[in-house]
């Protein structure tokens, strides 16, 4: 705390300089992107130290400075890729870095149209079982029963309906989220302010209206909260598919990796997934921003816990 | 005693009784032989120790439970539903955060498909009645608790209610606001004529508020009796008068409040 104390101080005696050229929403994006780099700096320094004193051996655990000094002799090995897959024409195959982008794209696409199918699966789920009994009656042991079941279990499912694409990789996400995020929603309706259901009913809402107007607002902070938290599980499901042959994409380049022991390129593309989980969840809370426009701000009161 | 379906009466309660998780272990009884008229335009305030049942007859005459025994009936029609004609306002605020104050004082129109214009009168016309004119566009997370209870009063009477219901409203509030809102409900009562049924267990809110307190045993709650206040409105309540009535419930509530403490010693006991 004292530490912060004092970059308070620091940040008010350049006050007078920053003040004309930023903006407070700007100076508190600096502040972020600041920290960040002092966080991932103090993460790597360590590891980096490890290396200097000799007390990693860098052919097992290479420094960062090691595996992303070279980023296009990293980025020949995402050349795996099926390129006829992409639309590209053979013989005009795309360099190196271009790979490089278009596995981290295929990766992100999986990622992203996974989460939003569970979401859009569970969410709907969810509300039904609260909705109509009988729904209840008929789904809800089989998810509770199906919930606890690990992805890597449903791999081979997915192979067999899917065969090998996007198809089984985005399966994957779905399944391995869809399940708790149904039974996430589920408790979300059940902790509904009872007040609130109470003046809907007072005020002559239909079950229909009090879902839509005050149940579905009401969970909706909870809802986004539970996008946040699977879209790391979507990461990580991905790479589970992409692992296994599903064509190309992150998940495919670690397998390479581990078969022709190559730890610099795991740690090269576990990084770039650190990168690109980072910005997705970024993206999701600027939206959960926009979207819960009534949340107010808590964070600043446990800021100030001395 | 009037017929229980006397259409005259804006709540008439006859026998009324409740007992909770009915029929199973955990059941107990909340509410026991409640006898009890309330008047069109009349304040009635319902006072007890703590979890007496109070807030439980509050619920039943809102529709939002139904009562195990008896019969309760609003203006002769037998209580089945919740209705808008019997808004119940809670102890803890229950605005929608996501509405801003006019969407939410006009919750109920907008629930009837009304239009946003002639919603937005009505939310204006009641605000100004609440004296929070001022704060129409505001989110209720920008308010006071006292300001957030006057929204919940506001969206209440936009409903135009024949009976309000009142669930130790003023309770979460500080001492001066609590007294400032006491005034404030006096006010809107007068010009709404509304019956007003309002749980509390401040005696002083009782004598300063009521036309008649019913004062509430503890558990099972019964009607102990009905006390008719007669001082005249605008009140005085340094007056002997109301010293004395004071006096009177605290004395009424003391035994009650002595034996729900025995009650609870022995549950703790045993």
């Amino acid at each position: 705390m004292k530490g912060a104390a004092k970059t308070l101080q620091n940040d008010g005696a350049m006050r007078p300089i920053l003040a004309p050229l930023l903006s407070p929403s700007m100076k508190s994006l600096a502040g972020r992107i600041g920290w960040t780099i002092v966080s991932v700096g103090l993460f790597v320094g360590i590891w980096e130290g490890l290396w200097y004193f000799g007390i990693s051996d860098p052919k097992l655990l290479p420094p960062p400075h090691i595996f992303i000094a070279n980023i296009p002799d990293q980025a020949k090995f995402f050349n795996t890729a099926s390129r006829w897959e992409m639309g590209v024409k053979p013989g005009s195959g795309p360099t190196p870095l271009q790979a490089m982008i278009y596995t981290m794209l295929a990766t992100l696409i999986r990622v992203i149209v996974g989460l939003v199918i569970a979401a859009a699966l569970a969410i709907s789920v969810g509300v039904m079982v609260r909705y109509y009994k009988l729904f209840e009656n008929l789904t809800l042991p089989t998810i509770t029963l199906l919930a606890p079941i690990s992805p890597v279990a449903w791999l081979p499912v997915a192979l067999f309906i899917f065969g090998i694409g996007n198809g089984p990789a985005i399966f994957m996400v779905v399944v391995a989220l869809f399940f708790s995020m149904v039974l996430a929603t589920i408790a979300h309706i059940d902790n509904v302010n009872r007040n609130f259901i109470n003046v809907a009913r007072t005020m002559g809402c239909t079950k229909w209206q009090t879902y839509t107007r005050v149940i579905i607002p009401a969970i909706l902070p909870g809802l986004l909260m539970l996008m946040r938290m699977n879209l790391f599980g979507a990461w990580m499901a991905v790479l589970i598919a992409e692992a296994t042959g599903v064509g190309y994409g992150l998940g495919q380049i670690i397998m390479l990796a581990r078969n022709t022991f190559n730890p610099g390129l795991v740690f090269f593309t576990i990084g770039l997934i650190g990168i690109m989980a980072y910005l997705c969840d970024l993206a999701l809370r600027m939206m959960q921003k926009k979207i819960l426009y009534w949340i107010p701000e808590n964070k600043a009161v446990l800021n100030g816990l001395k | 005693m009037a017929s229980s379906n006397d259409t005259s009466l804006a709540v008439s309660c006859r026998n009324v009784g409740m007992v909770w998780a009915e029929g199973t272990p955990r059941a107990h009884e909340a509410l026991c032989g409640i006898d009890l008229d309330v008047k069109p335009g009349e304040f009635v305030t319902l006072l007890g120790p703590s979890g007496c049942g109070k807030s439980t007859l509050l619920y039943l005459i809102a529709g939002l439970e139904t009562a195990t025994g008896g019969t309760l009936t609003a203006f002769g029609k037998k209580v089945t539903d919740p209705s808008p004609e019997r808004s119940l306002i809670f102890q803890e605020t229950s605005l929608f955060p996501w509405l801003s104050v006019w969407q939410n004082v006009t919750f109920g129109l907008w629930v009837n498909g009304r239009k946003a214009r002639e919603r937005r009168e009505v939310a204006a016309d009641a605000l100004q009645r609440v004296g929070l004119y001022h704060a129409i566009d505001k989110r209720p997370d920008e308010l006071s608790g006292g300001m957030r209870q006057r929204v919940a009063v506001a969206r209440a009477l936009a409903m135009r209610p024949k009976v309000l219901l009142m669930d130790e409203p003023f309770a979460a509030l500080d001492v001066q606001t609590r007294a400032k809102m006491q005034d404030f409900l006096i006010d809107v009562w007068k010009d709404s004529s509304a019956s007003i049924l309002f749980v509390t267990h401040h005696i002083d809110e009782a004598v300063a508020l009521s036309d008649r307190v019913a004062v509430f045993t503890a558990r099972p709650g019964r009607i102990k009796t009905i006390v008719p206040v007669d001082l005249p409105r605008p009140r005085d309540l340094f007056s002997p008068e109301a010293e004395a009535l004071r006096r009177h419930l605290t004395e009424l509530l003391r035994d009650e409040v002595d034996r729900a403490f025995a009650e609870q010693e022995m549950m703790s006991a045993a």
